[in-house]
């Protein structure tokens, strides 16, 4: 797989449910049945806003995500990538 | 299997933190459908066998999965009883899934037919556990009843042959079936099905059973290294925590879950703090008062006191007490234990020393829905002197659960 740039455009699965929890939100994958954790309210932040089809690189900056935050946003996008979670959408 | 996506090294509390201050809704929801059940397997958590006739409603049940769909329960794991004898139950399994609620249900395969197994097969929101507690039908038999043993493979047959790919086969550990554990692996895989061992628990009519069914120490070795082996391809639902402290952590989740992140609805609609924990002790309420489910979830008096901060109590000073927990709390409980010591079957010992320190006597069940008539069973014998016991059940140790999709899971 490729790596995941600013450059990138990612949605969530259709068959992905998130729900809001204290730390961040909890997802579900109905078609993997697997769970994932977002373990910060920024990091949900981050996946709303790349639900309006907006690039890695914009939605860092709509969920006002601090630089020095942004290498660990990127790999945790890239994890949520690999376990499909999020997809890529062809740019 | 689950991901973990850590956004950056963080002081923050931790997830396991979160979880045991409780969540908006339950990761992991089971729900006993009916007390009813066509067999009387003598290891029972829920002393299953005749219908209770305040059983929740058609419509009952339908609000309930409105409000889980409210709640974003992504899935529940239903069982009984044996669930599929409800004449509405595959009413009950659409409703579920047309409104996004994925179901795993656990059958003796009685009900599954050529063509319910058929229908099952396109419904890609249901995954199927057949139980079976013995590779060979005299050991099967022997614990669940006669003719079970050809019931479950007559269900995997059917099943398999209709293409239906989301099937498990559903083993809970017992002295008398931990040395067939290579024969239940050859049984899944025939069938297409993953295995997945559970561990006994002395609930219900288990409290009767357990101490003759309970593995051995030896046994528990042998369980722990060949799940060591098999790593994730063999599924626990987290359910053999305690044995981590025989070396290296065996997948899952290591928290007590109970009504912090699992609890359960039981046919009647009392809500209890964990699928092991049917006794009055752990109920927190009954969706049929006013605020639902919700409410009991989010403010039962109970479950406010299991999400308080835990202490080890007489396992704190254990090198492993990080690992296993203190293990489980409805283990502790029905066989009379303190629910800050060790867990019955702690691999150090300590739970053989503190049942042999013990009165002997435990908790009396509050329920029983037992058939009253064949196959004749040793029914429980209710006890006449006072019970030495906590009055109430203290927050448990921050110890692992059991019930499922946890297990796997990677937190940190």
């Amino acid at each position: 797989m490729t790596d995941i740039t600013p450059d990138s455009v990612l949605r969530l699965h259709n068959r992905v449910s998130v729900r809001p929890e204290p730390f961040g939100a909890l997802l579900y994958h109905f078609g993997t049945r697997r769970l994932s954790f977002l373990k910060s309210p920024a990091l949900l932040a981050v996946v709303d806003a790349l639900q309006d089809d907006r690039t890695v690189a914009d939605a860092l900056g709509v969920a006002e995500v601090p630089d020095a935050m942004r290498p660990a946003m990127l790999r945790a996008i890239t994890t949520l990538r690999d376990s499909e979670m999020l997809v890529e959408v062809a740019a | 299997m689950s991901s973990t996506v850590l956004d950056r090294p963080a002081p923050a509390p931790r997830l396991i933190d979160h979880f045991e201050s409780g969540l908006n809704s339950p990761i992991c929801l089971t729900w006993e459908l009916t007390y009813a059940c066509n067999l009387s397997c003598i290891h029972c958590l829920s002393a299953s066998g005749r219908r209770d006739p305040r059983e929740l409603s058609t419509d009952e049940c339908k609000a309930v999965i409105d409000e889980l769909q409210r709640m974003q329960v992504f899935y529940v794991n239903i069982g009984g009883g044996e669930p599929t004898v409800r004449s509405d139950f595959w009413e009950i399994v659409d409703y579920a899934t047309s409104h996004d609620i994925g179901v795993k249900f656990s059958t003796n395969g009685v009900k599954i037919t050529s063509e319910i197994a058929e229908k099952l097969a396109l419904n890609d929101y249901v995954d199927i556990q057949i139980s079976m507690d013995g590779a060979t039908a005299e050991v099967n038999d022997a614990i669940r009843g006669p003719g079970s043993y050809d019931l479950a493979i007559r269900a995997l047959e059917r099943l398999s042959a209709a293409g239906m790919t989301r099937l498990k086969l559903s083993v809970v550990c017992t002295r008398t079936n931990i040395g067939q554990l290579d024969q239940f692996k050859e049984i899944a895989d025939r069938y297409g099905a993953q295995l997945r061992l559970t561990r006994l628990r002395p609930a219900g009519r288990g409290a009767d059973s357990w101490h003759d069914l309970r593995p051995t120490q030896e046994q528990q070795r042998e369980l722990y290294q060949w799940l060591v082996a098999r790593g994730e391809e063999v599924l626990t639902g987290d359910s053999f925590f305690h044995l981590s402290a025989l070396g290296e952590s065996l997948p899952g989740l290591n928290l007590c879950g109970a009504g912090r992140v699992v609890c359960l609805i039981d046919p009647i609609g009392d809500v209890y703090a964990c699928p092991f924990a049917i006794h009055e002790e752990f109920l927190a309420g009954n969706i049929r008062g006013e605020g639902g489910f919700g409410e009991v979830w989010r403010e039962s008096e109970l479950f406010t006191r299991l999400r308080a901060p835990q202490t080890g109590g007489a396992c704190n000073s254990c090198p492993f007490f990080d690992t296993c927990r203190g293990g489980c709390m409805a283990a502790k409980f029905f066989t009379g234990l303190p629910l800050d010591g060790p867990d019955p079957e702690c691999v150090r010992g300590f739970g053989d020393d503190a049942l042999a320190a013990s009165s002997g006597e435990r908790p009396k069940p509050s329920g029983d829905h037992s058939h009253r008539t064949s196959p004749p069973r040793p029914r429980p014998v209710a006890l006449k002197l006072e019970m030495q016991r906590p009055t109430a059940p203290m927050a448990p140790p921050v110890s692992a659960c059991n019930v499922s999709p946890l297990a796997g899971m990677q937190l940190n």
